[in-house]
């Protein structure tokens, strides 16, 4: 594959999230504020590059027993040392996103990439796919953020851009969008105009639900 | 690739692997120490400063915390001490040192926090010469750990100040609102104290406090849905304002003997 594609097919055409439903749960323990969002954005995007340029790396070198935990100790390796700088550079947003960060261990992307894609393929191609869904992942999740941190504070990135009734506005919040099923509404709607734009990623149903019985057949 | 699956491979790839990962890790974490010890420093000080009323924009928090002077006392015996250096003096790692702290008894623990220093810091803050606001630490048990705070007292009547958290593991949205600005805001005024210093008279209900209430200066409303995280605050207080906490410091202080 081309780096353009490796870098830019996990956007929208095969988007981590939207497509292959996985990472879901950071992604509404993390966006009620942009900021937060942003800099889990970039952790996340970093972690998954960097763990798979180390797991293709030594992917010649790894006992296939033992894969599973190799490339899991890479990953939390590596989610220790963001979560050390984090708390060195971005103290009070570190200390926001509290065990999120440490959470990266769990996120199926990271290990999915590593699994699918660092396994079979050459370093340099492996970092390039991190960052791409990386940025499937971002996407997403920025997209979340401004909505709910918009309508959830009337804010942006801290900066007031609705004026709410608490500060002497005329914007009530949508208290909703602060908790955590308003950011499933969100994903959802996401994958529906995702979907609407690119028919191609709607997947043929398993089952269909039949006509109903007739009474012949009783 | 085959080879790859021998005993001996694999635990020579298991181990080179631990082994530079352990690097990798401890490396960042000693490396990184320094600026996050200064991290937190800086947001304790930040939050001193809110606390009390003083954190202002624009000047950094190094610069506006050069009018707070850092004291250290004995809570045994409620007076100033010169024992220990309060500028190297971790009061939370002294309450796990068996030499300088007490065991608490089941009776006396009502904070939950098992054993009290037997030093502590006390930030003060004077005007013209005339101590204006005294910043007490406080911590105790919530919901899921220990809330680190701070409560800042009116020198001269021991009226609150302010009271804030700069620490907590309290749920995000119920519990988590003790950080609420709005929460925060109430406690300005309230009164701790009846007019002896004897017993601790605040006390966290249910339900908005109504202005014609005779004792509505001894109440604060508690937090919405976070039961235990308000009975936490109050234990808090209940704790640090009394004898074993701040009440013997204070007297001194008020008689002039600290």
């Amino acid at each position: 594959m081309k780096t353009k594609e490796l870098l830019f097919d996990p956007v929208f055409d095969n988007n981590p999230i939207a497509l292959q439903i996985l990472g879901i749960c950071s992604a509404l323990a993390v966006t009620t504020k942009l900021d937060t969002t942003l800099v889990m954005c970039i952790a996340l995007t970093s972690v998954t590059a960097f763990s798979n340029l180390f797991v293709s790396l030594v992917r010649k070198q790894i006992p296939s027993n033992i894969r599973i935990i190799v490339q899991m100790t890479i990953i939390a390796s590596l989610v220790i040392v963001v979560d050390q700088i984090l708390r060195a550079v971005a103290y009070e947003i570190s200390k926001e996103m509290s065990v999120f960060v440490a959470l990266i261990v769990t996120n199926c992307i990271v290990m999915g990439r590593a699994e699918a894609f660092a396994m079979k393929n050459p370093p340099v191609a492996s970092f390039i796919d991190g960052v791409g869904n990386g940025l499937g992942y971002s996407v997403v999740l920025v997209a979340v953020g401004t909505v709910r941190e918009l309508f959830g504070s009337g804010t942006l990135l801290g900066f007031p851009v609705f004026l709410t009734t608490n500060e002497g506005g005329w914007y009530v919040p949508n208290g909703l969008m602060l908790l955590a099923p308003s950011a499933f509404f969100l994903i959802g709607l996401f994958i529906w105009a995702l979907r609407s734009w690119k028919p191609e990623q709607v997947e043929t149903p398993e089952y269909r639900i039949q006509p109903n019985t007739r009474p012949v057949e009783v | 690739m085959s080879s790859n699956d021998t005993i001996k491979k694999t635990f020579i790839v298991a181990t080179v692997l631990c082994l530079v990962c352990a690097v990798v890790v401890s490396t960042a974490a000693v490396v990184l120490r320094p600026i996050q010890e200064q991290n937190r420093q800086a947001d304790i000080q930040r939050n001193i400063l809110d606390i009390a009323g003083l954190l202002e924009e624009g000047p950094s928090v190094q610069e506006q915390f050069e009018q707070v002077e850092t004291r250290v006392i004995n809570l045994e015996t409620g007076t100033y001490t010169d024992e220990v250096d309060p500028d190297d003096y971790d009061q939370l790692a002294a309450a796990r040192n068996p030499e300088v702290s007490n065991q608490l008894t089941e009776e006396q623990d009502l904070a939950s926090i098992s054993r009290r220093e037997k030093y502590g810091k006390v930030y003060q803050v004077s005007e013209n010469g005339e101590l204006k606001t005294i910043i007490l630490p406080i911590r105790g048990y919530g919901l899921w750990g220990t809330l680190f705070g701070f409560i800042a007292l009116e020198a001269q009547t021991y009226d609150v100040v302010g009271l804030g958290f700069y620490e907590h593991k309290e749920t995000p949205g119920l519990g988590g609102e003790v950080d609420n600005p709005r929460w925060r805001e109430q406690w300005e005024g309230k009164r701790i104290y009846g007019n002896d210093l004897d017993d601790v008279e605040i006390s966290l209900v249910k339900g908005e406090i109504q202005p014609s209430d005779p004792d509505a200066d001894y109440k604060v409303q508690g937090l919405t849905g976070a039961t235990l995280t308000t009975r936490g605050v109050q234990y808090m207080l209940d704790f640090w304002m009394g004898e074993q906490g701040y009440a013997k410091f204070l007297r001194n202080l008020k008689a002039g003997e600290a």
